[in-house]
């Protein structure tokens, strides 16, 4: 499904990613972690297009097709979904509007029928509770003064509305206390299917617990310098990163 | 003297139509200040980025009769509704207890003589277009709501220019005295169905009694060849409020000035307008706050949208006085640009003579944010209907702000089909 190969990127004019490769088959479930500063924003912002993000050399390949001629509409039409780490306050413009153009755009690209509002409408309020935010979000500004654990509750909603191929969750696990963290899992889980890819980047191993992941990835100074089981999430969490960085060095 | 909009015929044709010696005084003496003052230029602060040239090089006259005009803007709602065609009153509907209206053009002996206390008490000062209004008056629509009446319905004052109206001044009066403790809606809607060349010069005069609570709209809906230059006073008696909601949509040029007088203590207002220009379109809202008693708090937010070759100017004055101690008085000006040509001067004017006051402003010039741009594209979105929709919500901003009424519900589509150049864009927001 994704095939990220020898990628370089940069942010303005500082290099971040160094030669990075991935693998992600449908149906697996990757877990990216790594230190502060290793570049591990910057793979979901570069896979999801966003502006700023340079990439500098590499390939990545999605679905057959090369991903970075796409702009950034057209990966999200195409299946990719980021979850923002820290999703963006658009006061005057309701949930539901959002939702309901995201909904429409992404349906039409897959040659679906637009649902009517009244589907719209019934089936976003299931999805809320599936990810315990009260019904009347819908009808605030997007993300307009909800707490840092409701914003990821709304990213998570809109990942179940959208239903991607490829879901990438930007440290979704920060700022979250032990319950909400529990409920975002529980989406995540919800959405594991054998057609779907999930990204996990992390700082910490704890949103591991939850959601168990297939692949657990060390990414440090832009590449990935260790790949293993769920396994070497536990000995990250035991001996930090520091050790990674000697057998790196 | 100098004429530089040729009107004085229109004057002295208005003048010699009447036989009220008051009324003609009156009018008289506001074209004699007209023709003395020299006709604005650059170098003149209220019109300093406001030029008249379009007002030059037309021979404004007076319409004798309404054209006939569809009236079909802001039409299809609950509420009561006079209708001014041409600046004459064609329509008047049953008018709920409580509120009585009166007509200049119709005013009997006895009528004549409360008029008369009732204009002279107004306050033209040195607005130009007020001053304009006075000289060439030949309607005004007078409404009184009696103490402690509560209208379920809306007043909605349908101003709208004909074919008819083209070459035409339109001035036109609209006063209300909201008795104490009435509680109403006041509805001024400007609509235009001219190709134009066409000036309509409205004068608002608003007088919030004791504890009374006054909702009104002050929408410029007209599009196309309109100058719309005019005025809105209000006056605040104690413990009243006011929430007064204004728009422009482009036209030619549109400038309002308005002058809200905070005259008895522990009144509240809440001013809050939106411009939108577009093309080479011109919009000026030139604002002031006169808090001369102690304990009133003032609210003001205005934000514009401007594009393509437009321009708008937004002018925010405060004035403090001495004696209005623990007023509180905040003023916000946001503005968007939406093309490297549109241009917006914006100016907050602070003048605080008491010293236990909070007083704040703020004003911004902004393009469309990028990251809301990207969360837009990151779910699908296209980025023109990503462009649609954050303009309106920084617009809906201040309607969300507004009670759940008939308006606000009227204005939702009218904005957002305003912002989409295709229809389908706009069709996440209706």
């Amino acid at each position: 499904m994704l095939n990220i190969n020898d990628l370089h990127a940069r942010v303005e004019d500082t290099a971040i990613l160094h030669g990075l490769n991935l693998e992600v088959k449908p149906g697996e479930v990757h877990a990216i972690m790594g230190p502060n500063g290793a570049g591990k924003s910057t793979l979901g912002n570069v896979l999801s297009g966003r502006p700023g993000y340079e990439v500098t050399g590499g390939t990545v390949t999605y679905k057959g097709q090369n991903l970075l001629e796409l702009e950034a509409e057209e990966r999200a039409r195409a299946g990719i979904f980021l979850a923002f780490q820290y999703p963006v306050e658009i006061p005057g413009v309701s949930n539901m509007e959002f939702l309901k153009a995201s909904v429409d755009a992404i349906r039409s690209a897959r040659g679906e029928e637009a649902m009517s509002s009244m589907d719209f409408i019934k089936l976003a309020r299931e999805k809320c509770k599936a990810v315990d935010l009260p019904a009347d979000f819908l009808k605030r500004g997007v993300n307009e003064g909800f707490s840092g654990g409701e914003k990821k509750r709304n990213e998570l909603l809109q990942m179940m509305l959208l239903e991607p191929s490829l879901c990438i969750l930007d440290e979704t696990d920060s700022g979250l206390d032990i319950d909400a963290l529990q409920v975002v899992a529980r989406g995540v889980n919800e959405l594991r299917s054998p057609d779907r890819g999930i990204i996990v980047v992390t700082h910490y191993q704890r949103l591991l617990d939850y959601i168990v992941p297939d692949y657990v990835h060390v990414l440090a100074k832009g590449r990935i310098v260790k790949s293993g089981g769920r396994e070497l999430a536990l000995e990250l969490e035991k001996h930090g990163y520091s050790w990674i960085d000697e057998e790196v060095a | 003297m100098s004429d530089p909009m040729q009107a004085e015929q229109a004057h002295h044709g208005l003048q010699a139509q009447s036989d009220w010696g008051w009324l003609k005084d009156w009018r008289a003496s506001a074209w004699s200040q007209f023709a003395a003052t020299p006709w604005p230029t650059r170098k003149t602060e209220a019109w300093k980025y406001t030029p008249l040239k379009s007002m030059l090089g037309t021979e404004w006259s007076l319409s004798e009769q309404p054209g006939s005009a569809t009236g079909t803007v802001f039409a299809d709602w609950d509420r009561t509704v006079i209708t001014l065609v041409d600046g004459k009153v064609t329509d008047h509907g049953a008018l709920p207890e409580g509120v009585s209206v009166q007509l200049l053009s119709k005013a009997t002996a006895e009528q004549r003589a409360r008029f008369e206390q009732r204009l002279a008490k107004t306050l033209a000062g040195d607005q130009l277009f007020t001053t304009f209004n006075q000289a060439l008056l030949a309607e005004a629509v007078w409404i009184e709501v009696a103490p402690e009446t509560v209208l379920e319905k809306p007043l909605h004052i349908n101003q709208v220019l004909s074919p008819n109206a083209n070459g035409r001044a339109v001035p036109v009066r609209v006063m209300l005295d909201l008795g104490s403790r009435s509680q109403m809606t006041l509805v001024e809607t400007f609509a235009s169905e001219s190709d134009g060349p066409v000036f309509i010069n409205p004068v608002t005069e608003i007088d919030v009694g004791d504890s009374a609570k006054l909702t009104h709209y002050h929408l410029l809906l007209e599009t196309g060849d309109v100058r719309h230059l005019g005025s809105l006073q209000a006056v605040l008696r104690a413990h009243s409020q006011m929430n007064s909601f204004h728009m422009a949509l482009g036209g030619v040029l549109k400038r309002k000035d308005i002058v809200v007088r905070h005259c008895g203590s522990g009144a509240h207002l809440q001013l809050n307008g939106v411009y939108l220009p577009k093309g080479k379109e011109h919009v000026d809202y030139h604002t002031t706050l006169e808090h001369e008693v102690p304990h009133g708090t003032s609210n003001e937010v205005f934000r514009g949208i401007i594009g393509d070759d437009a321009k708008a100017v937004f002018n925010g004055r405060i004035h403090i006085h001495k004696d209005a101690q623990k007023t509180l008085a905040e003023l916000s000006n946001k503005n968007l640009l939406t093309s490297h040509r549109a241009e917006i001067n914006t100016k907050p004017e602070l003048e605080i003579y008491a010293d236990d006051v909070k007083c704040a402003h703020g004003a911004t010039v902004a393009q469309l944010d990028k990251g809301s741009l990207f969360y837009f594209l990151s779910r699908g979105i296209s980025r023109q209907e990503a462009e649609v929709m954050m303009s309106f919500g920084f617009i809906n901003e201040l309607l969300e702000a507004l009670d759940d009424d008939p308006v606000k519900r009227l204005l939702r589509p009218l904005l957002a089909s305003l912002f989409a150049k295709e229809d389908d864009l706009a069709g996440h927001l209706l």
